[in-house]
């Protein structure tokens, strides 16, 4: 297979994030112009010093334009980017390759993404001409198939394993509650959440991260350059990307209680990575928590815990904060809801605090010895996805 | 002088080969209307259509049973009668036909209309030409409270039609009559919100000589006396008229077969071939069955049973589909009816479907046909170019998977997608012999649902947007026998 990634070419020199909340009050460009200020005080530098920008949005925008109009961007080029709930990780994706490739010297990826304009409930689908067929069902129902089919293969009660991921959203808003940045920071706990109204499966809605608007950034260079922007850089040490045939809504051996893509782009990453062992490597790490069940059967897939036992790991506590591998410690997709473009770098925000000790102290990791940290971004449903996995680390080799 | 219709001497035997019937799953207690306005209804049920079916896809259902009943008679032509179309000016026959894979050199026509289009696109078909599936659908309203509304169905009846060069005919026509007269007794403009009726009396004054003339001229050209019928169902929307003058065509009260009055509604221009089917499919051979039509005057068919009923079993019989219904709350059939406004969720209404993209599909969108990779043997839903397994490209079989059962492998209950009638079960089907597809489950109660359960694909309309209809297949449970 000819991945062999790039691991400690790319240097990250900064990262920003602006609060995730339904803005009314503030436009497309105003999030653009926020979000790209934050990035650029967090690596001290200005815009001219940036060579090349990729702009990560889903529905908000079309062409690079959408980016260069606000923020005033003369003569460079500006790539726009999408893939589905991904697009985040995949603007960073691309501009990591452009340093790498040494065509550039600095570039930035910056993902916002306005969908509260829309006036409706939800993440809606972008309208695109068809002859009708397709399938109409909510990603909420499409993963709340997790559960049911979990249950089965392990033979498990299905209403412990409810409740299992009952508590990874327990878990996510007691690390929101303590994140400026947030739009929800109220702690909530496993057992309210299981007397709520289902909305789709078992789940409720405290089951599925919300709606909001947000802009997230990052700037890179080469790993040799860090030293002139930065005394605590990031080094990338694997970007995995796999997109899949959409092959579980169509082969009758898919089961629902893995996400092979996620599987496969973890393992890509390992490997460009050179990690063997992610359990005892892994310091800590954010993963797309679209829907509780989702980063229950993530653990697995990420390699985090065997199958079959997330449920039982997830109960023990060790993807809490102060667990064996705190999982989104900055309170996920669960607290912050799901700006499409900025989801994948408000995660890389947080591994960037995380490893370098600039977490605020009420949600700062206990320190377990590793230097590795993961960002997992994923779009599309259960059987029909693409899947981001990124590892970053404070030290090169 | 009413000109013969019987076959004459050394003709073909012709008449029906197939039946086919499509009743919807709910029913409505008529009690439930005076349960809730203090007036209307009465007792016994009535058909309802559920709120993703239309004339259209209830037609089809009917003839999908018809063709499944004996798959090697070809179809020639396809006739569809309704008073409710879903669409004028475009034919909605070639919907049907779609869903049938009929060749492209089969005909498929509206009669349209009028009540009276079924019965006349029978007599029609069984007067001569091709062998042709005569189907017929209705689906029947009214104002709150309204005779119309306890008293109307909705359902499809399919007639396979044809001499026995096509296939074993099990009833065949050996006369009629058709008496034809102006008066407004019924009526209803394009649009408007309900039928019109004049003063009851009026109609059944006007149908008892017409009844009468009728049934004499068709006996006759039978070369019957009314002793000779076995058995005789009398329809039709007026239905004091239908009553009050049956004693006088001179048949045994034992031999008036089930007009599906208290089960089913009167089905408008569909139930005379329901009812005709339902007497047919219960038939022994050598029996003369008879079906009475009054609207706009009065038709008349005879057919006497043949050996080879024996041995024919419809696909979907009017018998199985009347005992595996379920009931539907009044307050349910008046929003899906459109008679009450309910608020959606709060999500975009659904697009309009592409006319252009639609029709490069329609042999999945219309006849649920995918593909089958030739190397791996897998089955692609929907149909593909290029092979899950292997990578082969463009080297596929058509695999038709209309009439193919399948299990639920895994369900969920949506409650925040659009529907017009949420919540929506969806569930991923694996086929018999390989396949799967997440599909919509219909005519089920969310509760009902579960992982292993038989479902079989039906055709539906999922939704209409900006006045296009879109039609495609759910699944429905399997029942009773046909489990």
């Amino acid at each position: 297979m000819g991945s062999h990634g790039i691991k400690d070419k790319v240097a990250i020199i900064g990262v920003g994030c602006v609060p995730f909340t339904e803005h009314w009050e503030k436009s497309l460009d105003d999030l653009i112009i926020d979000g790209a200020q934050a990035t650029y005080g967090s690596a001290g530098i200005g815009q001219d010093d940036v060579d090349a920008f990729w702009f990560g949005t889903s529905q908000s925008a079309a062409s690079g334009l959408a980016m260069g109009g606000p923020l005033k961007i003369h003569g460079k080029p500006i790539s726009r980017v999408e893939n589905y709930c991904a697009t985040g990780s995949e603007a960073m994706r691309q501009a990591a390759y452009a340093v790498a490739s040494g065509a550039y010297d600095v570039v930035m990826a910056l993902g916002a993404e306005k969908v509260k304009d829309g006036g409706y409930q939800g993440l809606n689908a972008f309208p695109i001409p068809t002859d009708g067929t397709q399938r109409t069902l909510t990603a909420a129902a499409m993963f709340a198939m997790i559960l049911p089919a979990y249950a089965e293969k392990y033979d498990l009660d299905v209403d412990e394993i409810r409740y299992a991921v009952a508590k990874i959203a327990e878990k996510n808003h007691y690390n929101g509650a303590r994140n400026p940045l947030a739009q929800f920071r109220r702690e909530t706990s496993a057992e309210q959440i299981c007397q709520m109204a289902a909305v789709a499966g078992r789940l409720s809605v405290f089951d599925c991260a919300g709606v909001a608007d947000g802009a997230a950034g990052v700037i890179m260079c080469r790993a040799e350059d860090a030293h002139r922007y930065c005394d605590n850089p990031l080094y990338i040490k694997a970007l995995s990307f796999v997109a899949g045939t959409g092959a579980g809504s169509l082969d009758p051996d898919y089961d629902y209680t893995t996400l092979s893509e996620c599987k496969w782009s973890a393992d890509d990453a390992y490997a460009q990575a050179g990690v063997t062992d992610p359990r005892n490597e892994i310091a800590v790490a954010e993963v797309h928590d679209c829907f509780t069940p989702t980063e229950l059967v993530l653990m697995e897939d990420l390699g985090f815990s065997d199958p079959g036992e997330a449920w039982r790991d997830v109960l023990n506590g060790d993807f809490d904060l102060d667990g064996r591998l705190p999982v989104n410690t900055d309170g996920g997709l669960k607290s912050f809801g799901h700006p499409v473009g900025a989801s994948g770098l408000r995660m890389l925000y947080e591994i960037w605090l995380q490893l370098r000790g600039h977490a605020p102290s009420d949600r700062t990791m206990a320190d377990n010895g590793r230097s590795l940290g993961l960002t997992h971004n994923l779009g599309g449903y259960p059987g029909e996805m693409v899947s981001f996995v990124g590892i970053y680390g404070t030290e090169l080799g | 002088m009413l000109e013969t219709i019987a076959p004459r001497p050394g003709a073909l035997v012709r008449g029906i080969i197939a039946t086919g019937t499509h009743l919807p799953h709910r029913r409505l207690d008529r009690a439930a209307v005076a349960a809730f306005f203090g007036k209307g209804g009465g007792t016994g049920t009535r058909t309802v259509a559920s709120y993703d079916e239309d004339t259209t896809t209830m037609g089809a259902e009917a003839a999908r049973a018809a063709v499944a009943s004996t798959p090697d008679v070809d179809v020639a032509a396809l006739w569809f009668a309704t008073a409710s179309p879903a669409y004028l000016e475009k034919t909605n026959a070639s919907a049907i036909h779609a869903t049938l894979r009929l060749d492209a050199s089969v005909p498929a026509f509206d009669f349209g209309g009028a009540h009276r289009s079924g019965i006349g696109a029978m007599r029609t078909a069984l007067l001569a030409g091709p062998t042709t599936l005569v189907v017929a659908s209705d689906a029947r309203d009214g104002l709150a409270t309204s005779a119309d509304e306890s008293h109307g169905g909705d359902g499809a009846a399919a007639l396979l039609i044809g001499d026995d060069t096509a296939g074993p005919v099990i009833a065949e026509f050996i006369g009629g009559a058709s008496v034809t007269d102006e008066f407004l007794e019924r009526w209803r403009i394009p649009g408007g919100e309900r039928s019109r009726t004049w003063e009851e009396r009026f109609g059944e004054v006007a149908y008892a000589p017409l009844m009468r003339q009728a049934w004499t001229a068709a006996l006759a050209d039978a070369g019957l006396a009314a002793e000779d019928i076995d058995g005789l169902v009398v329809v039709g929307t007026h239905r004091r008229a239908v009553i009050r003058n049956l004693r006088s065509l001179g048949v045994d009260p034992d031999r008036i077969g089930d007009d599906l009055s208290s089960t089913v509604g009167n089905t408008g221009a569909a139930h005379p071939l329901l009812v005709l089917a339902n007497a047919v499919e219960a038939a022994a051979p050598d029996q003369t069955i008879a079906v009475m039509a009054l609207a706009d005057g009065v038709d008349v068919l005879i057919f006497r049973t043949t050996e080879a009923i024996a041995s024919y079993t419809p696909a979907r019989s009017v018998a199985s589909q009347l005992t595996s219904g379920a009931p539907v709350e009044y307050a349910t059939f008046l929003s899906w009816r459109g008679m009450v406004a309910v608020e959606p969720p709060n999500r975009p209404l659904p697009n309009r479907p592409s006319a252009a993209a639609a029709h490069r599909r329609d042999d999945w969108k219309f006849g649920f046909v995918g593909s089958r990779d030739r190397g791996s043997g897998m089955v692609h839903l929907p149909p593909a170019r290029v092979s899950e397994k292997g990578g082969a490209v463009d080297d596929m079989d058509d695999m038709p998977m209309a009439d193919v059962r399948g299990t639920v492998a895994s369900f969920t209950v949506d409650r925040l997608v659009y529907s017009p009638s949420p919540p929506v079960v969806f569930a991923v089907v694996d086929f018999d012999g390989g396949g799967r597809v997440p599909l919509e489950v219909t005519d089920v109660d969310a509760d009902e649902v579960e992982v292993g359960m038989r479902v079989e694909p039906t055709f539906r309309r999922l939704y209409t947007a900006d006045e296009i209809h879109n039609y495609f297949w759910k699944v429905r449970p399997l029942r009773g026998a046909d489990r």
